[in-house]
């Protein structure tokens, strides 16, 4: 517990890796389905590859559906992953309860949504966190340990004076208290990893800001790897050092945060963040965007479009957009700010201001 | 301005009775104009929706409406206090003058029932004389009015996107053409995407039919964009309400100032915000004074003491705020 980070590399080194991460969930077969040899799934989560260092904060933003929890759940290794690989310091782990688990699980910790559901009401708060203790060794030898060690906790996420939260039941406390419990506990690990699942969404406006804020200092004491999960990219912009972008299971931009909002390549993220509330834009409708308009919504991820996933709704489509993937191109606006768009390809860029992409004839 | 719609009047609700009854909406004073969008923004707890639904009377139990009144001004016609209203009359009243769209309206439509029934069912309640194809001609203009293709009403609502059941739920709304439209938190559960789709359209349908809509949400950056005025709730009383950019502008009571600076910009200079500190106070157990003192970064000698009254300040006559900051002329000499 005095050492937070054991064995700590240098700051801003790979923690924690996902290469090729993809989770398909079978569909419950019809009768019709019987006679056929296709097995139908969700492809919730496609080909993500992301690294979370040491001392970041790493945003995932998307809309409902677009699997970012099913990320955080396979980074967490709560489900079995149907490819790719995750590695922790370099080396790829793969473990399915049990001790390994366990030894996971002290490393990475997983945040929720609903701080509401994920205390258990019949108990305290001192239960909650003395747990978490036990279960990852941490509780010390001595009851006099253990107590020091919850306040310490507490002291943690600015819940002070212990005493008045130890005993207190999750009913008693406000949802942002709540929430700050559910960091102790993940703390009580003493993790490198900390996946935080929209942990503000279901705070109140005015205290969300806190909660963001006491991860943000968590983060800068102890040295931690964050993935935040978000659909408000806005608050990404305010909260992580880097921003990724999913559409429908798979990541579409990636790059520094700042550079993703002001800057956004993907038109995806650029409908994203064109439909965010914006106070200045006052009065109206606004400006209505091309894409706007319409049949704007996620695709069916049974049967995901061939191709750019994106393509039935984006306004500047071509042909090669339905028929294959793009890969991740590089922007260059920035280091590190790439799209997986064909517009960005050197195909279309080398053509110059030529709408059509023009391919190897471009210098005849 | 306009002349008003709906003018609810120092409107309470309780929930339970007696000592141990906990006010939830203390002495509302709010105004609706013809064709405005009011928005009306507070936390968890501040009342927003016990209000709405204490004007329209469809207070579930031990709620309870402990005093004012609620004038609504039919077009044509004399005034009517809502809340007076025989079962009969207020029968006729719902939907036909104001309609409410509810918070996770998606969940609101009946699972087993087409939806061509179920906006056919609105319109046969209030029009028994309507024969079944002249219903279903209607239902058929109210889905192409929410931007839904006519064939989609022989679907469940299960066959439906989020955000195509939110659009048929505002079609519901509209069916009897309504002077006033409720919305309690009519997008919270749609992406951004969704939402903004969906609130252009509704801008677009007030714009042509002229209804008026009290828009209730959290989310006051979203308000700001969308409504013409703008009333914060907290503790379950107002304190402040003002044109949507002045109060985007100029907020005057030190909690809109802290709502308001509790939302990331996703454009302009990256800034530390800090929220709001504390939590939103316990409706059980309300501090003295000012419901606000104990998280104001401002509190002074009255606040914990007094009572501040909503009233417009010396230097702005068309907004009102209850903060001792900005005394009223009138609450001054209190």
């Amino acid at each position: 517990m005095t050492t937070p980070t054991p064995s700590a590399p240098a700051a801003g080194a790979e923690v924690l890796e996902a290469i090729g991460l993809t989770k398909h969930f079978p569909v419950r077969r019809r009768l019709r389905g019987l006679f056929s040899r296709t097995r139908t799934a969700v492809h919730a989560v496609d080909d993500v590859r992301l690294t979370l260092h040491r001392g970041r904060v790493t945003a995932l933003v998307g809309e409902s559906g677009s699997g970012k929890s099913t990320v955080a759940r396979l980074l967490a290794q709560l489900y079995p992953r149907t490819a790719g690989t995750i590695a922790l310091h370099g080396e790829p782990v793969t473990v399915r309860g049990g001790r390994p688990f366990r030894a996971y699980a002290r490393r990475v910790q997983l945040i929720f949504q609903d701080p509401f559901a994920s205390l258990n009401p019949v108990h305290t708060v001192r239960y909650h966190l003395t747990r978490a203790l036990r279960v990852h060794g941490n509780a010390g030898r001595t009851d006099a340990d253990l107590d020091a060690a919850l306040r310490r906790l507490l002291e943690r996420v600015r819940l002070t004076p212990a005493e008045r939260y130890l005993d207190a039941f999750p009913h008693e406390l406000s949802g942002g208290q709540r929430q700050r419990i559910a960091i102790a506990r993940a703390l009580g690990a003493d993790p490198e990893v900390l996946l935080a699942d929209e942990p503000v969404s279901m705070l109140d406006v005015s205290i969300r800001l806190g909660v963001l804020n006491l991860l943000r200092e968590l983060k800068e004491r102890f040295d931690l790897a964050i993935l935040y999960i978000t659909h408000d990219i806005a608050s990404a912009r305010y909260f992580a050092d880097e921003t990724l972008v999913m559409y429908a299971g798979r990541l579409v931009e990636g790059g520094d945060s700042e550079t993703v909002t002001q800057r956004p390549a993907h038109p995806y993220t650029r409908l994203l963040i064109g439909s965010a509330p914006d106070p200045d834009r006052i009065t109206g409708d606004g400006g209505t965007d091309v894409a706007e308009r319409g049949d704007g919504e996620p695709p069916s991820l049974i049967r995901p479009p061939a191709g750019c996933r994106f393509h039935p709704r984006c306004p500047v489509a071509m042909p090669r957009c339905a028929e294959e993937l793009p890969p991740r191109l590089t922007v260059g606006d920035h280091d590190g700010h790439w799209t997986a768009c064909w517009l960005y390809h050197p195909d279309v860029t080398g053509a110059g201001a030529a709408a059509a992409p023009v391919g190897g004839e471009a210098g005849r | 301005m306009s002349e008003p719609v709906l003018e609810i009047r120092r409107l309470s609700v309780d929930y339970g009775l007696g000592d141990s009854a906990v006010r939830a909406v203390r002495d509302v004073d709010l105004t609706l104009h013809r064709g405005e969008v009011l928005g009306l923004a507070g936390e968890s707890g501040s009342g927003k929706s016990t209000l709405a639904y204490g004007l329209t009377r469809l207070l579930p139990p031990p709620g309870v409406i402990s005093g004012g009144e609620v004038v609504y001004h039919p077009v044509d016609g004399p005034p009517v206090d809502v809340l007076t209203l025989s079962p009969t009359q207020l029968r006729a009243f719902r939907w036909a003058e104001t309609s409410i769209v509810f918070q996770g309206a998606m969940n609101s439509l009946n699972p087993v029932h087409k939806v061509s029934t179920q906006l056919m069912d609105v319109i046969r309640a209030h029009q028994p004389g309507l024969g079944r194809p002249a219903r279903l001609a209607r239902a058929r203009e109210l889905l192409r009015l929410v931007g839904i293709s006519a064939d989609r009403l022989d679907s469940y609502p299960h066959q439906l996107s989020g955000g195509m059941r939110q659009r048929v739920m505002i079609g519901m709304a509209l069916a009897l053409e309504p002077q006033v439209v409720i919305m309690d938190e009519p997008t919270t559960a749609l992406d951004v995407v969704m939402q903004r789709q969906i609130l252009s359209q509704l801008a677009e349908l007030r714009e042509r039919l002229g209804f008026a809509v009290l828009f209730i949400t959290h989310d006051l950056s979203l308000l700001v964009e969308f409504s013409d005025r703008i009333a914060i709730m907290y503790g379950g009383r107002i304190v402040e309400q003002a044109p949507a950019a002045q109060l985007y502008g100029a907020a005057l009571h030190p909690y809109t100032d802290g709502l308001l600076h509790s939302f990331p910009a996703l454009r302009g200079p990256r800034r530390e915000l800090t929220g709001i500190p504390g939590a939103p106070p316990d409706l059980r157990a309300m501090p003295d004074g000012c419901a606000f003192h104990p998280r104001c970064p401002r509190a002074f000698a009255p606040c914990d003491s007094r009572l501040p009254r909503l009233g417009p300040p010396a230097d702005a006559p068309d907004r009102a705020v209850a903060c001792w900051l900005h005394p009223a002329p009138e609450a001054a000499t209190r």
